[in-house]
């Protein structure tokens, strides 16, 4: 997935406030930089450590394809993303037993959420280091916020 | 009118005879090892006073038999309820025979009755190699042997490892609570001679709310490890902490209990302890643990004397006089790789963790160091992914894993022959229902999936072929492969073809918390297969049928046509001529 490319030199006195105004208009930081989830952890048999580029693109807009995990509630703003779609309920089991390679993504708005039971793109901000969902207790390391996807 | 006070007369005396003493456990049939320790408790239906209650063991006061007494205690039961128990801890029982243990108010009366025998026999063998595949079943033993020997005219081209075992029989696995089992309670039973009930091992489940207070029965290691000088090892490539590798050492209702099992294994200390499950050994603080407390596990285990290693390098490099005589195998977070992707594939988790060992080599490393010791040794190990396999129903991948497990199985028997003090059993836990039924051949004429599957004559034989004689197919991805299938499924878009990409995900969950097909599979060279389980199944689930048991050397003799699989515990415990 790649971002907006910039306008080339000759046309920028005309595109450029146009362009300023489109970038605005959708609140979202252009040129999200591609982020895969085997990109985001050296390896980790005695702990997990954030890959360089993780380090490099905190706080950042990234785009990060996966799969939406069955999420806790059909209505809100709080999903896990997986590498692969996820069919064991991962909160059935202890919230312990969940994949190594997740994100979890806070999007900008609520939502009803429909399982799009294909791969999704999601941008939004990367945020590194261990949170805990105030509502449902899930402990993340990893986060995308202020997200959209598609 | 007659009628009405006869019927209110049966319904007063039912009401009556109701019996008041709920449980009593171990419950009734169970056959206990002569020295083994167990608790014993009984819940009876209300508050009652000591006064109020008999329990006798052999028409005699308990207390003197089990040679310790308890008040009653009150408890309360998952809806809240609270009602008394006689629970006493670490009892046990040196006579064989047989023992009723009554329990009565003077009105009402339980009764169950336990076998005790005694395994204080001479031993016909010093050490003993348990060799488990999760989920193994005829399917997976069947398709291996196409798969890596071949079919010529009818005649397997050569036979499996575990085709040569000396004696062979059924068993059957149900559990206390129900006619099916996972690999928790199946464990269990060969574990500790005990039936369990599904999710527990190493206790009778019990009506409280925390699964660490069940009464429990004490383990084969625990055994070993109290009655005799022998080395244990204990190596799984799923994580440690998963059913299997954790019946051997564990006490808990629920197998989810992952961070209180790894205090077992502590408790334990087997001198060889290899396999998946980093996560839970880490402490909370470090990024990637699994654990809800602090304490180090790996720093634990480095104070108890074992030297760590994490890659199949660092493995291999402790072969021979190298190996130490504590080791400590941590390979992967969770679950290992299984063959297809560390051998041939790279894909799964391998490119994050890319030298994770074999099976067999794990195996090979633990025979050096548990054989040095004279007095002999117990030793498990489990192929785990056939069954983390064949729940996707992924068969490519549970099969070479079943291959793999075979070969474990050859180099059991080949260290029999240097020390045939050794009793080698070769057994599954639970079976699938997974079924060889022709080939899928590219190359037959029809124009959707379902013409090229071949049926009877129209089957022929596959043409997988192993160039460099390893024992495994070079390519799972051949013109004409078996045609496997499931008898019970969840909704899922059936290929007929190996998952080269990725181990096959079948199902995602809607928002209506339903499992259906994953569509990343739907194509017009796929069939949509409607599921015939509750959508609340994610994946396909075990079967009821036998599982097969099979033993070689001194005591594999006493393999019935079909027995439960509480007795394996029995004839590995006589075999060894354990007196506790």
């Amino acid at each position: 997935m790649r971002g907006k490319r910039a306008p080339s030199r000759d046309s920028r006195s005309v595109l450029l406030p146009l362009l300023a105004l489109i970038v605005l208009s959708f609140g979202v930081g252009a040129c999200a930089e591609g982020l895969s989830f085997s990109e985001l952890y050296k390896e980790s048999i005695l702990g997990l450590e954030f890959s360089a580029k993780v380090k490099s693109l905190e706080g950042h807009t990234v785009d990060v394809v996966g799969y939406m995990a069955p999420p806790l509630k059909v209505r809100g703003n709080f999903f896990v993303l997986s590498r692969e779609p996820v069919s064991l309920c991962p909160y059935c089991n202890t919230d312990a037993d969940w994949p190594a390679d997740i994100l979890v993504v806070y999007l900008k708005k609520d939502e009803i959420f429909r399982q799009p039971n294909r791969s999704i793109v999601v941008t939004g901000r990367l945020e590194v280091g261990s949170y805990t969902d105030p509502d449902t207790g899930f402990v993340s390391l990893l986060r995308l916020v202020n997200a959209t996807y598609k | 009118m007659r009628k009405s006070v006869l019927v209110a007369f049966f319904v007063v005396l039912g009401a009556t005879s109701q019996l008041f003493a709920l449980n009593i456990y171990p419950l009734d049939k169970a056959q206990i090892l002569a020295g083994a320790k167990f608790d014993f408790k009984v819940e009876l239906d209300g508050v009652r006073s000591d006064a109020a209650v008999k329990v006798t063991v052999n028409w005699q006061n308990y207390a003197a038999v089990l040679g310790k007494s308890a008040s009653l205690v009150e408890e309360k039961d998952e809806a809240g309820k609270s009602a008394s128990a006689l629970i006493l801890r670490d009892v046990s029982l040196r006579t064989a025979g047989d023992y009723v243990v009554r329990v009565t108010d003077g009105a009402t009366t339980k009764q169950v009755t336990w076998t005790v025998y005694s395994a204080a026999n001479q031993p016909v063998v010093k050490n003993v190699i348990f060799l488990l595949a999760d989920g193994l079943s005829i399917g997976h033993r069947t398709a291996a042997r196409l798969l890596s020997k071949g079919n010529v005219e009818g005649t397997a081209a050569g036979p499996l490892a575990m085709d040569q075992m000396d004696h062979m029989g059924l068993m059957g696995t149900s559990s206390v609570d129900a006619i099916t089992v996972d690999s928790a309670n199946s464990m269990s039973a060969y574990m500790t001679g005990h039936k369990s009930s599904i999710n527990a091992m190493g206790v009778y489940a019990d009506r409280t709310p925390s699964p660490f207070d069940d009464p429990k029965v004490e383990t084969i290691a625990e055994l070993v490890r109290r009655t005799t000088k022998k080395s244990i090892g204990i190596i799984s490539d799923a994580e440690l902490e998963d059913a299997t590798p954790a019946a051997v050492v564990a006490h808990t209702r629920r197998r989810d209990e992952k961070a209180e099992i790894v205090k077992s294994f502590l408790s334990v200390k087997p001198e060889v302890l290899l396999g998946g499950g980093s996560a839970y050994f880490l402490p909370k603080s470090t990024p990637g643990s699994k654990r809800n407390d602090n304490t180090n596990y790996v720093d634990e285990f480095r104070k108890a004397g074992y030297a760590l290693v994490t890659t199949n390098s660092e493995l291999t490099a402790l072969s021979g006089s190298a190996a130490p005589d504590r080791l400590l195998g941590l390979f992967h977070p969770g679950n290992m790789d299984g063959s297809l992707d560390r051998l041939f594939l790279g894909k799964g988790t391998v490119p994050k963790y890319p030298d994770q060992p074999d099976l067999t080599t794990m195996t090979s490393v633990a025979l050096d160091i548990l054989s040095r010791n004279q007095e002999g040794f117990f030793l498990m190990v489990e192929a785990a992914l056939v069954d983390k396999f064949t729940h996707p129903m992924d068969w490519e991948r549970a099969v070479y894993d079943t291959i793999m497990f075979d070969k474990v199985i050859a180099m059991a028997q080949e260290f029999m022959k240097t020390h045939p003090d050794t009793l080698l059993v070769v057994t599954g836990d639970h079976t699938h229902s997974i079924s060889v039924y022709g080939t899928v051949n590219d190359d037959k004429p029809g124009t959707s999936i379902r013409d090229k599957v071949g049926t009877y004559a129209a089957a022929g034989f596959p043409n997988y072929e192993d160039a460099d004689g390893d024992g495994y197919p070079d390519t799972p991805d051949v013109s004409k492969r078996l045609a496997v299938g499931y008898g019970n499924h969840p909704d899922y878009w059936e290929t007929f073809k190996p998952k080269m990409d990725n181990p096959f995900n079948p199902t995602i969950q809607n928002e209506k918390k339903q499992y259906v097909a994953n569509d990343q599979y739907k194509s017009d060279d796929a069939v949509f297969i409607q599921g015939n389980l509750a959508y609340t199944e994610a994946q396909e689930v075990h079967s009821v049928d036998d599982q097969i048991l099979s033993m070689s050397g001194p005591g594999s003799e006493k393999v019935k046509a079909y027995q439960e699989n509480t007795a394996l515990f029995r004839y590995i415990v006589e075999a060894l001529g354990l007196k506790p």
